[in-house]
C-alpha cells in the first residue's frame, strides 16, 4: 500500500510527468559546447587549408583529436535536439514525424562519420 | 445544425503581421543560424573523413574546401557560431530569470551582434 496520495505523487509534475528533460538537457550541453567550441574552432580552422601531413598530425594528437570527438558528439545531439525544436513548432502529423527521424539520423551519421574518420586517423 | 455560422474570428499576432522587434529577429536568428551551422559542420566532417581516407581523396576535399564556396561556408558558420554561441549565453541568462526588462534585453540583443562580428573578424584574422 502507498502512503503516498494521488495528489501528492501528480504535483508540480504536470499531467505528463516529464517536459523539462528536453529543456535540461538542451542547457547541459549549451553549457558543455561554451566551453569546448573557442578552442575547436581555433584548431579545425588552423588546420583547414593545410596539407594533408599537417592536418593527419593535428587530429592524431590527443587534445585535438579527443576536443573535436567530445564537439561531435554533443554538438550533434544539441542539433538533433534544436532541430526536433523547430520541426515540432513549424510541421505537424507524418511530415513531423518523418523530419525529426531525418534530423536525427542526419546527425548520428555526421558523428558517427567523424568518430571513425579519428579513430582511423590515430591508428 | 447543418449551416456552419462563418464568424470573424481575432487572430492573434503571428510572424507576418507582428511589427519585427530586435527582441524577435535575435531570436528568430539563433534558430536560423544554430540549424545552419550543419552545412558548415558537414563540410568539415567530410574534410576531416577524407584526410582519413587517402592523400587523393583528401585533394579533393581540401579543394572543395579552400574553394570560393569552401571560404562562404566557412565564413558564414564562423558568423554563425559566434552568434549562436552569444545568443546562447543570452539564452542561459534569460532562463536564470535575469535581463529581462526591455531596455536590458534591447542592450543584449544589439550586444550579441556587434559581438558576433567582432569574434568572427577577430577568427579570421587568427586563423
Amino acid at each position: 500500500m502507498r502512503y503516498l496520495t494521488a495528489r501528492k505523487r501528480a504535483e508540480g509534475r504536470g499531467a505528463s510527468h516529464t517536459g523539462t528533460a528536453h529543456h535540461w538537457s538542451m542547457t547541459l550541453s549549451a553549457v558543455a559546447l561554451a566551453f569546448l567550441v573557442p578552442t575547436w574552432v581555433y584548431i579545425v580552422g588552423r588546420a583547414l587549408g593545410q596539407d594533408y601531413e599537417t592536418v593527419r598530425a593535428t587530429f592524431a594528437r590527443p587534445f585535438p583529436s579527443i576536443l573535436t570527438a567530445l564537439v561531435l558528439v554533443i554538438g550533434m545531439r544539441h542539433f538533433a535536439m534544436g532541430a526536433t525544436m523547430m520541426i515540432e513548432d513549424y510541421a505537424h502529423g507524418t511530415a513531423r514525424k518523418l523530419l525529426i527521424m531525418c534530423v536525427i539520423s542526419l546527425s548520428t551519421v555526421i558523428a558517427a562519420t567523424g568518430l571513425y574518420a579519428l579513430v582511423r586517423i590515430a591508428l | 445544425m447543418a449551416e456552419v455560422k462563418r464568424v470573424e474570428r481575432p487572430l492573434s499576432p503571428h510572424l507576418q503581421i507582428y511589427r519585427p522587434q530586435l527582441t524577435s529577429i535575435t531570436s528568430i536568428l539563433t534558430r536560423i543560424t544554430g540549424n545552419g551551422l550543419i552545412v558548415g559542420v558537414m563540410l568539415a566532417v567530410w574534410w576531416l573523413f577524407a584526410a582519413a581516407i587517402s592523400p587523393e581523396y583528401f585533394a579533393l576535399a581540401n579543394a572543395v574546401a579552400t574553394s570560393w564556396f569552401g571560404d562562404l561556408v566557412f565564413t558564414a558558420s564562423a558568423w554563425a557560431v559566434w552568434y549562436h554561441y552569444l545568443a546562447g549565453l543570452r539564452h542561459l541568462y534569460f532562463d536564470a530569470g535575469h535581463g529581462l526588462e526591455i531596455a536590458t534585453a534591447e542592450k543584449l540583443g544589439w550586444g550579441i551582434i556587434a559581438g558576433s562580428f567582432i569574434l568572427t573578424a577577430l577568427t579570421i584574422l587568427i586563423v
